[in-house]
């Protein structure tokens, strides 16, 4: 499987160490994907990274990745301008139950660059108004200069039957909003557990917090609950064996699961 | 294939092995074979029978590996080297891309040479279902390898039936040997009684029978194949390492955190020398490389082993930075954690892993010292007793 | 002016309490107001009394003499506030500045301390009511601590 070069059309700046790339698909290459499915993205020369695709399912022709310059290899990434090409190769991966969560009530879970995985999500559930009950975002950053998708974030919260809060760990003077890690956002949160699907993506620490907050204090059973888990991951097509967490490839498995699967492996201690 | 061409069998003597390998490679093959070299049987282009092990056999126990003589010209009187098949058909090193930069234009260059086709010589039964085992990983799940499968595709497969086994071998507790008894185009048993020596070769395709009527072979009787089976007896006989399978896959992941893994990882160097002789162990790391002027560029994929602490690395640290975690990883992947993903065990009883391990770890003897202390018991078992 | 019980009992914080212990308590509260940017108390003042947050936001904030003052929590409608009155030396460990206009009632600290020594079964009753807190606060804390957003120093 080689990747398939693909132009950038924008490269946007969203907090001091995010970015956000927009490509163009070539008319061969189709650009279909399931919210939560991830692209394998090639920068010449440095390498190929696992990238969640961010953009809206509903705009045909473009692949959006919102990307954290962590490393030398996102750092290339984000280095990259309109204009510039990138290989791509993908989907690849397991997709949020957009499907099962037809007609119930929406809850989303977001850390940090977590959100990015997430807004494909956000993006179909609000193109398919109708078909979804009440949606909630939880968003926390590390503070108020790490939040994303600041301009989305105001619009979603004023959308019908959508309630959109956000927390960050750190505040400062400026800051109007919350402080607090985002499992403080749930005293401010009624869930109906008979008609909820839950969404997490963040660092796993914080996913197994909200598991515990929403299937103790919320009664939402592990099977209602999905997650996303990051790994080493080389090829994406389960060939590398970096990826692997137990039985599962993250990579062809995941990387999207139920709780209720990853639930008696998160307690294992470097497995 | 019908039953007439794969019960199809003949007799043929030494300088008959030699033809064997001139006819293969007149009709393309590559002949891959045993030859002895740097101390060690390895596997490697054989063009003549001059270049098979003949005379030679090796002594194997843990951490122990010596090559030796037999004192009579057999030419499969060894068991296995440190090589497996892997690696001609999962290369140790590959090149997976070649791009150029060109006006700004990314252009991915198109990956053409073929392979060469393969013909194995001399594949033991245990290393008949390793191939079959990574089939299964490589080409049989969701995705397919093209790497692997365009050298899988055209392989012509000949298999070496044991007539001893090393005392590192358990393939009886695996299942899969032994005997060679499917999987492959030929069989051969060597057979030396006396002053006969001579090959019993039996075709298992279509591909094979053609072969073996190209050779000038006699007809085999029921005595002959009574001969094969005794050899594979006798083999059998020799193997006294052991692996308990049955309920295998529940006890190790009702064992995690068994205290065992912390005295195996006492002993263990983190080496991934198990990894590297293991002929199912498939993973791989990638590293991409370019030219200084920044034109081209290439992607490389090589043996990776689940032994380094690069192996689990993401953003921050390492997922399984003990040995004890390494450890722990490669034995449940390879005993229980495959089953769930490939529907097999990963392990096909070779003893490779014993013989080469440094300091002679012996999985065998770790799942023993499991079994015999669980801290918890099996899922399954539980729920027995709860019944009682 | 609003019944003190009736605003008591629908606080989440007291929610299900009996009845008794509501007369009680509310002989010890008051309706308090601030003005966005106003303090409800700084570090190191004495910690007379715990409020219930009804309506408004309030960040804990601490100071540092390189930084700005680092917000650690917000807290706001149906939040509690103030643990200091029931531990000694009784002091305010942070400053908590009003970040919108806040309603709140106060519990006077020492009427409270006084009036779980005379009875026991409310002492208890609040005690249990602030370790679930404190203890949710403790937790969130940790998660905090571990600045799992944080890109890792390498």
């Amino acid at each position: 499987m080689a990747p398939a070069p693909h132009r950038i059309l924008r490269v946007k700046r969203e907090t001091h160490d995010t970015f956000t790339l927009t490509l163009e698909v070539p008319e061969e290459a189709g650009g279909e994907f399931a919210p939560g499915q991830f692209s394998m993205l090639y920068v010449f020369g440095v390498g190929e990274l696992p990238i969640s695709i961010s953009g809206d399912p509903g705009v045909p022709g473009q692949l959006v990745y919102t990307v954290r310059a962590v490393g030398k290899a996102t750092g290339s990434l984000v280095k990259l301008r309109a204009g510039d090409w990138v290989g791509v190769r993908g989907p690849f991966g397991s997709a949020w139950p957009v499907e099962a969560a037809r007609g119930k009530d929406v809850l989303i879970v977001a850390g940090g660059i977590g959100l990015a995985p997430l807004r494909s999500v956000i993006y179909h559930v609000l193109n398919n108004r109708d078909a979804y009950g009440r949606l909630t975002i939880l968003y926390g950053a590390r503070s108020p200069k790490d939040l994303l998708y600041r301009v989305d974030f105001r619009s979603w919260s004023r959308q019908m039957d959508t309630h959109a809060l956000t927390t960050v760990d750190h505040g400062d003077l400026r800051w109007r909003g919350r402080v607090g890690v985002v499992t403080t956002l749930f005293r401010y949160v009624r869930l109906v557990p008979e008609r909820t699907i839950a969404m997490l993506c963040g660092p796993e620490i914080m996913m197994r917090y909200v598991c515990a907050e929403i299937e103790k204090n919320h009664q939402l059973p592990a099977s209602q609950i999905h997650l996303t888990m990051e790994r080493n991951m080389k090829c994406a097509a389960g060939f590398c064996g970096h990826c692997q967490f137990g039985p599962y490839f993250i990579c062809k498995d995941g990387p999207v699961f139920s709780y209720e699967r990853m639930k008696p492996l998160l307690g294992i201690y470097e497995l | 294939m019908s039953s007439r061409e794969e019960g199809l069998s003949g007799l043929v003597d030494l300088p008959s092995i030699g033809q064997l390998i001139s006819l293969l490679e007149r009709q393309g093959w590559r002949v891959i074979g045993p030859t002895v070299r740097d101390g060690a049987i390895v596997y490697e282009r054989v063009e003549s029978i001059d270049d098979l092990p003949r005379g030679w056999t090796e002594e194997q126990e843990a951490g122990r590996y010596r090559l030796k003589r037999r004192g009579d010209d057999a030419l499969f009187g060894y068991n296995l080297g440190p090589q497996s098949w892997k690696k001609y058909l999962h290369p140790p090193e590959v090149r997976l891309l070649e791009a150029r930069r060109e006006n700004g234009l990314l252009k991915i260059l198109k990956q053409s040479d073929p392979p060469p086709r393969y013909a194995f010589l001399g594949v033991r039964a245990c290393e008949l279902a390793a191939i079959a085992v990574q089939d299964r990983v490589l080409v049989g799940d969701r995705f397919a390898d093209p790497i692997y499968e365009a050298r899988r595709k055209n392989l012509f497969l000949i298999a070496v039936n044991c007539a001893q086994a090393a005392p590192t071998c358990f393939c009886t507790s695996m299942g899969t040997g032994p005997r060679a008894r499917q999987g492959y185009d030929l069989a051969i048993t060597e057979i030396l009684e006396g002053e006969r020596h001579e090959f019993l070769l039996e075709a298992g395709s279509e591909q094979g029978a053609s072969v073996l009527g190209q050779l000038r072979a006699r007809q085999a009787g029921p005595a002959d194949s009574e001969i094969a089976e005794k050899m594979a007896e006798h083999a059998a006989s020799q193997i006294h390492r052991r692996i308990e399978t049955e309920g295998l896959h529940d006890l190790l992941y009702a064992n995690w955190e068994h205290p065992r893994w912390d005295d195996a990882a006492g002993r263990c160097l983190s080496c991934g020398n198990c990894t590297m002789v293991c002929p199912t162990c498939f993973c791989t790391n990638v590293e991409d490389v370019s030219d200084v002027r920044g034109e081209h560029a290439e992607r490389w994929r090589r043996w990776d082993s689940c032994y380094t602490l690069s192996f689990s690395y993401i953003h921050g640290g390492s997922v399984r930075r003990s040995v004890r975690s390494r450890y722990r990883q490669w034995l449940t992947h390879k005993l229980a954690s495959w089953i769930d993903q490939f529907g097999t065990s990963g392990c096909v009883g070779c003893g490779r892993c014993i013989t080469w391990c440094p300091v002679g770890i012996d999985l065998t003897a770790e799942v023993r010292a499991i079994r015999d202390t669980p801290t918890r018991a099996p899922k399954r078992r539980e729920n027995r007793n709860g019944e009682s | 002016m609003e019944n003190l019980e009736k605003i008591l009992s629908e606080h989440p914080f007291f929610e299900g309490i009996e009845k008794a212990y509501l007369d009680i308590l509310a002989g010890c509260a008051s309706n308090v107001r601030f003005e966005a940017g106003a303090y409800l108390g700084r570090e190191g003042e004495d910690a007379t009394s715990f409020f219930l947050i009804r309506k408004g936001k309030v960040a804990l904030e601490i100071r540092t003499p390189q930084r700005p003052p680092l917000v650690i929590l917000t807290l706001e409608d149906g939040d509690i506030l103030g643990f200091s009155w029931l531990v000694p030396p009784h002091l305010w460990r942070f400053d908590m500045r009003a970040v919108e206009p806040v309603r709140a009632l106060a519990l006077d600290g020492r009427c409270l301390r006084r009036k779980c020594n005379e009875n026991h079964d409310l002492g208890y009753e609040l005690l249990k009511r602030f370790a679930y807190v404190v203890d949710n606060r403790l937790q969130a804390t940790r998660l905090q601590l571990l600045d799992v957003y944080a890109a890792a120093r390498s």
